[in-house]
């Protein structure tokens, strides 16, 4: 049987990478390569997982270069000559191994107005809102994050300014602003074109190249900016 | 530690903001070297002239005809910048990359076009 | 503050794009048989419309390419926020005040 070439990182900030072969095999992902490993020749490799079938968004690793779900990518999809790279996410402190600390990324979410503050309580009537309606269309859009930070390691902006609010934060921005069920939409927005928002934004588009899920953060940022300009002219936007 | 991103940048988007970045860096730089000569004809139109004929070396013309070059690629990946902020999007990855080529082949046509007249 | 220079940035850019291509068909015209300051004086020296044209240009350009400054300063160098800004300020009033000299000297 043939074998695959890995190195892995392993330590903090300050470590190095490892070298492990495993053999490849007909069907095998990214993750399934790390378990392998975990189980048969390192148990004291830290990784993230959960459901493993790309629902939950705990696994994503920097893999040859590029932030992926590591169950979801197929080795066939990456292995070069038989060798695979796979590092934490960037952007964000690593705590050990494949691990890092999500605290920042999460936080910035909370930064960018990202917490649903609705106008109705239980008691009223559900509210009926057309799936057609040209804004829940540009909520629907965006609205299948679940939170893997992929677009935030892949995203050079990011990198050179630790402060910017980042990709993911300011697509979950724009659905609210979109959602009419939401209570505090000026206070979200001013949030998002204000300080370290979608200003910051360079139009690389790293984040829609990469996401899992196929969503264009670059578009859900690019709206905010149209509102940032459109409302400063003061055209109702 | 840095980990590679290397992979995750290796697209239009990504290279034309670099490109964007790196002209309007050279033409800042260039920009007060610039307003400094034209300021000689002020008093002195035999220092600009001086420097007028210094200018007029074949060096000094590759100098000029790189600064155009960069003037069209800086206005035209702009101009891509422009409609991607403020043009409602068609779909998601409505990134429209043609108009980076677009902006390669009029700064190559422009600055073709320099040489010809300078020559 | 990062709002407001996102805004001046883009209203400056659509300001600048008529400018530029004026400014580049000047250059392929006047490049022909090389420039004296005599040819230059000839076309400037004395127009209202070169002096709001360059006026302008010079006012779009000092706060447009400061502002591009500041974001490179902030994410490629190890200055802070504050001191990208104001060394990117003191960029812009180096450009407006060469920029007048300029004009001063070619229009005037």
């Amino acid at each position: 049987m043939s074998t695959l070439k890995v190195k892995i990182w392993r330590g903090e900030e300050d470590g190095e990478f490892q070298s492990f072969e495993v053999p490849a095999r007909e069907n095998q992902t990214i993750l399934d390569v790390v378990t392998e490993v975990q189980r048969q020749q390192e148990p004291g490799l830290s990784y993230r997982f959960a459901c493993r079938v790309g629902v939950c968004g705990s696994c994503a690793m920097t893999v040859n270069g590029k932030p992926r779900w590591t169950c979801r990518t197929h080795i066939n999809a990456v292995a070069k000559d038989g060798e695979i790279t796979i590092e934490p996410l960037r952007n964000m402190p690593v705590i050990k191994d494949l691990t890092c600390d999500m605290t920042d990324f999460f936080q910035k979410w909370q930064k960018a107005g990202g917490t649903f503050k609705g106008t109705v309580t239980r008691k009223d009537k559900v509210v009926t809102i057309p799936p057609s309606s040209p804004k829940r269309q540009k909520a629907d859009a965006g609205i299948e994050c679940i939170n893997c930070a992929v677009c935030y390691a892949a995203c050079d902006t990011v990198n050179w300014d630790s402060e910017y609010l980042g990709p993911a934060a300011l697509n979950r921005a724009w659905t609210l602003v979109n959602d009419e069920r939401v209570g505090n939409q000026k206070e979200v927005l001013d949030k998002a074109i204000g300080d370290n928002g979608c200003s910051s934004c360079h139009s690389q588009g790293n984040c829609t190249a990469s996401c899992p899920v196929g969503l264009s953060p670059s578009q859900s940022i690019h709206g905010l900016k149209r509102m940032s300009l459109l409302s400063f002219l003061g055209t109702e936007v | 530690m840095a980990r590679s991103n290397k992979a995750a940048r290796n697209h239009t988007s990504y290279w034309a903001s670099i490109g964007h970045r790196l002209s309007g860096l050279a033409l800042a730089a260039f920009i007060p070297v610039h307003f400094y000569v034209l300021s000689l004809a002020a008093n002195d139109t035999g220092a600009l002239d001086g420097f007028l004929a210094l200018a007029d070396q074949p060096l000094f013309k590759i100098g000029e005809w790189g600064l155009v070059v960069l003037l069209v690629i800086h206005m035209s990946f702009g101009i891509r910048v422009l409609i991607l902020e403020f043009l409602p999007w068609r779909h998601g990855k409505d990134g429209r990359t043609n108009l980076v080529w677009v902006g390669c082949i009029a700064a190559l046509i422009i600055g073709v076009y320099f040489l010809v007249r300078a020559v | 503050m990062d709002r407001m220079l996102f805004v001046l940035q883009r209203l400056t850019a659509l300001l600048l794009l008529p400018l530029i291509i004026g400014h580049l068909i000047v250059i392929l015209y006047a490049v022909k048989g090389g420039l004296t300051s005599a040819e230059i004086l000839a076309r400037t020296q004395g127009s209202l419309w070169w002096g709001l044209f360059y006026g302008l240009f010079v006012v779009a350009v000092a706060i447009h390419a400061p502002i591009g400054l500041r974001n490179i300063l902030k994410e490629w160098t190890p200055l802070s926020r504050v001191a990208s800004g104001w060394l990117s300020l003191a960029f812009g009033l180096v450009l407006l005040w060469l920029g007048a000299r300029a004009i001063q000297g070619v229009v005037l």
